[in-house]
């Protein structure tokens, strides 16, 4: 019933932990232009727009797709604006690729992008609740004592999270892109960072950053006669569950394995860890790195920290996660779902440079936002599925 | 304003005053805190027992929460964190240890400060009791709780529940 | 034009308030489970939920989570959610369904519009450089269009106090209406300006509400109730923003989506339009050549209930219920956002 489509341009942000060399309009367009230059596409070509950033408190604008109307040149077309928290930037991937899928627009562009240097982003992430005990500082406060839990569970060594880290932030060093570009960490050198939040330690923490992230979409029949290198959308999935509620398992969010489990079912994989040649995966705190190996389906119950030790997860491993250096390296919190997506489809494009995983066929993204509840994966391919 | 690199930087204050209701269900558990009892509610679906009784519904079965249930006042710790990084608004000295605890009697752990020990004594499974603030300071408020500590009881084994809600 | 036949099968509203003291949760709980008990389907059938918000309004980051109590999300749903009115995410589970990932959606949305300042929080939707830093006010800025519609000859006040009588007299009609009175417009003029030149009647009372629709595709939606409302065509566009930029006595993009949507393919019984302010429903009607025989906002509109977030689905809701009771047979819901009618979403809908 629905449409094949396939993504044809890719552009992203020099992310930084404040462009203030931008305003949020110019932010935005930096990614676009790229993104239509990598299509071979003018704006005027677009149909639709499809944008999506996490909340608008982060910059002090409430619903700025309405402002940036004309900075996206977008005067009588459809504009619309997805919030799904952490998980936006894949969500609204999703959201742009249904209105290809549903036969609505030929040619969509999409966005996602945080400038949340203009705000204060650990306050917009943790503004006390009336007679509530405001305890926690921002996320790594929320999560670390998920982590505490699985290292528990799982008896993992405690220099996995380390190791995790220094391998995404030494694969940022080939991602011109990205925020981060830190070239000597060693696992001495990180199991030194001081704990922010224990277990978490300042090196396995994503920093905040400003960036943006476009990708161009089309029906197949556009595709078809675009001649560059294409990312089909095998199969996309979202699922959701509430923040907390008794008995909740929030080490492995049964959203979570269900998002991956429809999008392995929808996209014909049988064996993940053999087919799938390369996952950009949502890891702000190192530690869910081993975690979601688990949660994916990709490794066993309790052994995901194996596959770190192993060494399976580098670039030189069977099942590299983010070359791009993830979310540890650069983290813009609107942008970082479409990052995840959009390197995916990179790999796939083989546009994806020196961090390029050869002959990547079949490529994972993957996002999730809240209390580890919204989850959005997408699967691509360079052959039409 | 600020004029660098030739541009211009404009720095735009925001205050939004909100009215912030707790809601209706908020109510036993609020004035509970007043006299220093701590009040959960209980779902007429599942039965499970929440405090504090988020937005006054259980989120599972999509009803909104019923009976008061008095519990604790001690409880054990599921899992936590040593906090050592600062931020906005923040009042508490560092590090300090921030912990899920599973009050008696409830069936959801709450967020709450561990104090009166050193910060490596902390485990899970360690049972600890509350420690209110001077009466004369207490209002509608899980913060009536300066923080909580330990009780000296043999810890119990949270074995599969640990990390979890 | 669309590959699936989508219908809304059944809507729920909450009588709009002012002053609530529920939680968001303790609002949207109630209309959730009357519109499934209505339609009388089971929970899990529902194959996705899409929600409409904005986080400002609610004075909290990441406000629409809490929502996701409201909705039972256990075990793990698919749901969404936009930052902006319920009939956005009308929109976006109207194009899920058309992909064929499912075959019904339940759409909500809430705005406890009365615990903040309003006005002052819609100020944030404009250039955060040129516009926000002056604090103009949504008012205000509705002030300006109306000032350009009376100097440019085509509306007088007369005829805003005419909108506005006539939706106080209907709302008499409407049970989850707020304001209602049995008024004239010769009464209604001898009141003072609030913001020149508008008067108070001429601007949509903020209330608190919340409300909910259930759509379906084909069959399913004819085995859920007797007479669907189903959408032949929904579309929307979003003009410039720059004040200046266009001129503020028509709405180009609500022409575009009302063309695209086939608005003008026969006449339209009933057009519930989300006009907040009196002139612009005048405007509305011109842009999307709406004509005599078109009763517009039988509901009273948003003129007497505008609950922000949750007034453009509203008017979704009051659409179809009059397809439901047989007094409508084509009938067209609109929805706008962004100041000065700047993006507009118009659906036309029809009994079978």
């Amino acid at each position: 019933m629905a449409d094949l489509c396939a993504v044809v341009g890719v552009g992203q942000t020099k992310h930084a932990s404040c462009r203030a060399d931008v305003s949020i309009a110019g932010l935005v367009r930096e990614a676009v232009d790229r993104a239509l230059a990598d299509a071979g596409i003018g704006i005027d070509d677009v149909d639709a727009i499809v944008i999506g950033k996490a909340p608008d408190p982060l910059e002090g604008v409430a619903m700025p797709e309405l402002w940036l109307a004309d900075a996206l040149a977008a005067h009588g077309k459809p504009v619309f604006r997805v919030h799904t928290a952490g998980s936006v930037g894949g969500s609204t991937a999703i959201v742009a690729a249904q209105h290809v899928m549903a036969g609505i627009h030929g040619t969509v562009l999409t966005i996602g992008f945080e400038k949340q240097s203009d705000g204060n982003a650990m306050w917009a992430l943790s503004v006390p609740i009336p007679f509530g005990m405001p305890v926690h500082a921002g996320a790594g406060g929320y999560f670390s004592p998920i982590v505490r839990g699985y290292i528990k569970r799982s008896n993992a060594p405690t220099h996995v999270g380390a190791m995790v880290a220094v391998k995404d932030r030494t694969n940022a060093c080939k991602n011109p892109y990205a925020h981060l570009h830190e070239p000597d960490w060693t696992l001495e050198k990180a199991l030194e960072s001081p704990m922010m939040w224990d277990p978490i330690r300042f090196v396995e923490t994503c920093p905040s950053s400003d960036g943006a992230m476009a990708l161009v979409l089309m029906s197949e029949e556009r595709a078809d006669k675009h001649s560059g290198p294409k990312a089909w959308v095998h199969a996309t999935s979202m699922r959701s569950e509430p923040t907390a509620f008794a008995g909740r398992e929030q080490v492995s969010p049964r959203a979570g394995e269900m998002c991956a489990e429809d999008l392995w079912r929808k996209g014909g994989i049988t064996n993940p860890a053999k087919e799938i040649d390369v996952v950009e995966m949502y890891v702000p705190f190192a530690w869910f790195e081993p975690m979601w190996l688990e949660n994916l389906g990709f490794a066993p119950r309790n052994e995901g920290w194996r596959w770190v030790e192993d060494g399976v997860t580098d670039i030189g491993g069977s099942l590299p996660i983010n070359p791009s250096g993830g979310v540890l390296s650069t983290n813009p919190i609107g942008a970082s779902g479409m990052l995840r997506f959009g390197e995916a489809a990179m790999q796939v494009m083989g546009k994806a440079g020196e961090h390029q995983i050869d002959g990547a066929k079949k490529a994972v993204g993957h996002a999730y936002g809240g209390g580890s509840q919204f989850f959005a994966m997408w699967l691509v391919s360079n052959t039409k599925p | 304003m600020s004029e660098a690199d030739g541009i211009l930087r404009l720095r735009q204050p925001i205050s939004v005053t909100y009215n912030w209701s707790a809601g209706p269900n908020a109510t036993s558990p609020l004035n509970g805190l007043l006299n220093g009892t701590l009040i959960g509610k209980r779902c007429p679906g599942c039965s499970l027992v929440y405090f504090p009784p988020r937005n006054g519904v259980c989120p599972k079965c999509a009803r909104i929460l019923g009976d008061d249930v008095v519990v604790g006042p001690r409880g054990t710790i599921t899992t936590f964190c040593v906090v050592n990084v600062p931020f906005l608004g923040q009042k508490i000295k560092l590090p300090y240890v921030a912990a899920q605890i599973l009050l008696d009697g409830a069936d959801i752990s709450m967020q709450h400060l561990i104090q009166e020990c050193e910060a490596s004594d902390v485990r899970i499974g360690m049972r600890v009791e509350p420690v209110w603030k001077d009466r004369s300071e207490w209002g509608p408020t899980l913060e009536n709780i300066a923080h909580f500590r330990p009780t000296g009881e043999p810890d119990r084994d949270m074995g599969a529940e640990a990390g979890a809600s | 034009m669309a590959r699936r036949d989508v219908a809304i099968v059944g809507t729920a509203q909450r009588p709009n308030e002012v002053g609530t003291t529920l939680t968001s949760v303790e609002l949207i709980l109630p209309v959730i489970n009357e519109v499934i008990a209505k339609v009388g389907i089971e929970r899990r059938e529902i194959g996705f939920w899409c929600h409409g918000s904005c986080d400002y309004m609610s004075g909290q980051p990441f406000s629409f989570v809490a929502a996701v109590d409201a909705i039972g999300a256990w075990p793990p749903i698919i749901e969404s959610h936009v930052e902006g009115d319920g009939a956005l995410a009308l929109y976006e589970a109207w194009v899920k369904i058309q992909t064929g990932e499912c075959d019904v959606a339940l759409v909500f949305s809430n705005g406890k519009t009365t615990s903040g300042p309003i006005d002052r929080i819609l100020n944030l939707q404009a250039d955060p450089y040129m516009v926000t830093p002056l604090w103009p006010g949504f008012d205000s800025l509705a002030a300006l269009q109306a000032r350009a519609c009376l100097d440019a000859g085509i509306m007088s006040e007369a005829d805003m106090a005419e909108v506005a009588a006539r939706s106080y007299r209907d709302a008499m009609n409407n049970p989850v209406a707020y304001a209602k009175e049995n008024v004239t417009a010769a009464q209604l003029l001898d009141r003072p300006y609030t913001t020149a030149p508008l008067r108070a009647h001429d601007c949509g009372v903020p209330v608190d509400g919340a409300n909910a629709i259930i759509m379906a595709a084909g069959d399913v939606a004819r085995r859920l109730t007797e007479r669907p409302a189903w959408i032949r065509g929904i579309d929307h566009r979003i003009d410039t923003q720059r004040l200046g930029a266009r001129s503020l006595i028509e709405s180009s993009s609500a022409a575009i989506a009302a063309a695209t949507a086939g608005v003008g393919n026969d006449r339209i019984d009933i057009a519930e339009l989300h006009a907040p302010y009196t002139h612009q429903e005048i405007l509305l009607r011109r842009a999307m050549n709406l004509g005599e025989g078109t009763h517009i906002n039988p509901s009273g509109g948003a003129l007497v209930s505008n609950p922000a977030m949750a007034a453009g689905l509203a008017r979704f809701a009051e659409a179809a219920e009059s397809v439901f009771s047989g007094s409508a047979d084509r009938v067209l819901a609109h929805c706008t956002s962004g100041p000065m009618l700047q993006q507009n979403l118009v659906c036309v809908m029809e009994g079978e």
